[in-house]
């Protein structure tokens, strides 16, 4: 392996950047494909197959063996609100080896007594979520019914990358959110990345199962859609 | 704390700028039982000092010595190792499983 290439591949974890390295088995000739360069490489199929998977594998091709080192970054939940549906979804995301991160100002609500374990941010959104850099491997998910805490958020969220965007509240409640984000400036497709009503509708009522189907709904739109076996 | 496969990969790096000679191992393929998922990494450098695991403990002493040829013709390797393959390799895998090595050199 050529030092420049698995320098370029480090470099590219470091910034959080999806990236993949194709090594053919014959010859052992290899090329490193990086965010924005996927669709137009040769193998694009398979790498965008092995991205969504997150693993590396062994891929055979037009007669070719090729090995696919794939370098995904580790998702993550970045959730407003240090609510009942968060307490319940902190264990549900460790067991789905997502990374999670709470943010909430009020400090009543965001104690390590009601979540052990849980990277807790008791600064206002905005402040919070500057410092975390919002990209593609980030899931966004307001819960707090406050546009004061939520709305700084969603706005983030919508100016970035993040695979998924979520909020909490009734289609009245999202109603007025959608004025308040057209006032300032989004437009109806920006808007339309919202999740709401948030999560699958599997009829869920307890806060453990409302956070049940927000993490069905952000593992569904992670791996994307099922494919008929090769 | 040396754990993530991700970690090997800037050690590799961080080894090769440093001069040392360097081999990257790395589990391209598994049958069975295989104690370590594929994309695991080994790094091995020229005087045998290694870091990450491609079992487990099991056949690492084998690829750090197959390594040492990788270092010194720059010739990539494929390893195989598994119980079906005890005439082949003298060391197997307890587990019953089979795993393939890629084993290149870092320039």
């Amino acid at each position: 392996m050529d030092l420049a290439i698995l320098a370029a591949l480090n470099a590219e974890r470091a910034a959080r950047r999806p990236a993949i390295l194709v090594t053919a088995m014959e010859g052992g000739a290899q090329r490193l494909v990086k965010s924005g360069e996927f669709a137009a490489d040769p193998l694009a199929d398979l790498l965008d197959r092995q991205l969504r998977s997150g693993k590396s594998a062994l891929v055979e091709t037009g007669g070719a063996s090729y090995f696919l080192t794939v370098q995904a970054p580790h998702p993550r939940i970045v959730v407003t609100g240090a609510v009942h549906i968060s307490q319940a979804m902190a264990p549900m995301a460790r067991l789905l080896d997502l990374d999670l991160v709470i943010i909430d100002p009020r400090t009543a609500f965001a104690t390590p007594e009601r979540f052990p374990d849980v990277t807790l941010l008791t600064e206002w959104p905005d402040a919070a979520l500057a410092g975390l850099g919002l990209d593609g491997y980030t899931a966004l998910v307001a819960l707090t019914h406050d546009p004061k805490i939520d709305d700084p958020g969603l706005e983030a969220a919508l100016r970035s990358e993040c695979f998924y965007v979520g909020a909490l509240g009734s289609r009245k409640t999202h109603g007025r959110r959608v004025e308040r984000l057209a006032a300032a400036g989004f437009d109806e497709a920006a808007i339309a990345r919202i999740h709401a009503p948030i999560g699958l509708d599997i009829g869920a009522v307890s806060p453990a199962e409302i956070a049940l189907s927000i993490l069905g709904e952000i593992v569904a739109t992670l791996r994307g859609p099922r494919r008929p076996p090769a | 704390m040396i754990s993530t496969d991700t970690d090997i990969l800037s050690l590799a790096e961080a080894w090769t700028r440093a001069g040392r000679g360097v081999a990257l191992a790395t589990v391209v393929e598994t049958w069975g039982s295989a104690p370590r998922p594929v994309g695991s990494h080994l790094v091995i450098d020229g005087d045998g000092n290694f870091q990450g695991s491609v079992s487990g403990g099991c056949v690492e002493g084998a690829v750090v010595e197959e390594a040492a040829e990788v270092i010194g013709d720059g010739k990539a390797r494929m390893l195989e190792f598994g119980v079906a393959d005890d005439a082949a390799w003298k060391v197997g895998l307890s587990c019953g499983g089979r795993i393939r090595v890629y084993v290149e050199k870092v320039n």
